[in-house]
């Protein structure tokens, strides 16, 4: 039982989950990218994968927890064509006010600032891009106590924050 | 497929073209980072699998891996355009820059 929980300890502690993880989005990379399928540049892909996870994993995966990282990703998978629904929906909109003849009497430009509650860089990172790409908002600034500054084009677009999106990403990092 | 191809392409570029219009349109900074980094995001995104779709086709493996590598390409996108549309309004921020506004 005490060897069971050292070698669980010992797995967190070398990271092993995030190597494993580094080491599969690089070598898909490379299979991708290489396109060759001979045993001499499959080999070359794995020495060379093998060394990155090695030296960096920790900037793929920081700081998650050993046990729940591949329910992440999986979530991380599932949130990804709401994010490309929200996307669409959002050009769709500025697309209108573009070519709205009066545009200026259309937008209200301001500035939103509101405080997050969502924990570790990786959400937050996540959580600042899909803002910049959803509907009519761009992060301006995300501070180290987790505040956030927004510009919003419009007053709808404002209201909205943080809304849905923030309760989706935590519910990837739950 | 090639229809198909055909709108995807047709579709991206009426993006990006409201994406340069809107960089001349919007009253400043701010309001013209939202079309530089949106509609260019979407232009790219809906182009990009109208090729994809069209090197699918004629179907192969080496078709396969070079739609795989099209679809990186939009990717990789997806992850530096907010983030470089995000320093730009940051560097505005911190050069006192007063965003537009109705008034």
């Amino acid at each position: 039982m005490i060897g069971l929980a050292k070698s669980a300890e010992w797995l967190r502690e070398a990271r092993i989950g995030a190597k494993l993880m580094t080491f599969g989005v690089c070598y898909a990379t490379w299979i991708v990218l290489s396109g060759r399928f001979d045993a001499f540049h499959l080999m070359l892909g794995v020495v060379s994968s093998a060394i990155v996870s090695m030296t960096s994993s920790e900037l793929l995966f920081p700081d998650v927890k050993y046990a729940n990282l591949p329910r992440m990703v999986l979530r991380f998978f599932l949130y990804i064509p709401w994010l490309l629904y929200q996307v669409f929906l959002a050009n769709l909109h500025l697309l209108y006010l573009t070519f709205h003849p009066r545009m200026k009497e259309q937008i209200d430009p301001q500035i939103v600032t509101f405080q997050s509650r969502l924990e570790g860089d990786m959400a937050l990172l996540i959580f600042a891009n899909s803002i910049t790409l959803t509907p009519g908002t761009v992060t301006i600034y995300v501070s180290v106590l987790k505040k956030f500054t927004v510009h919003a084009i419009d007053d709808p677009s404002a209201r909205a924050l943080p809304g849905r999106m923030e309760e989706k990403i935590e519910h990837i990092f739950a | 497929m090639g229809v198909i191809s055909f709108v995807l392409l047709l579709g991206g570029l009426v993006f990006y073209a409201g994406g340069s219009v809107g960089i001349i349109r919007f009253p400043d900074v701010y309001s013209r980072l939202h079309p530089a980094g949106k509609l260019d995001t979407m232009g790219l995104f809906m182009t990009m699998s109208g090729m994809a779709l069209y090197v699918l086709s004629d179907w192969s493996i080496s078709a396969l891996l070079t739609a795989l590598k099209i679809m990186l390409i939009v990717v990789f996108i997806f992850i530096t355009s907010p983030t470089a549309t995000h320093a730009m309004a940051d560097a505005g921020m911190r050069a006192g820059l007063v965003h537009w506004s109705r008034k």
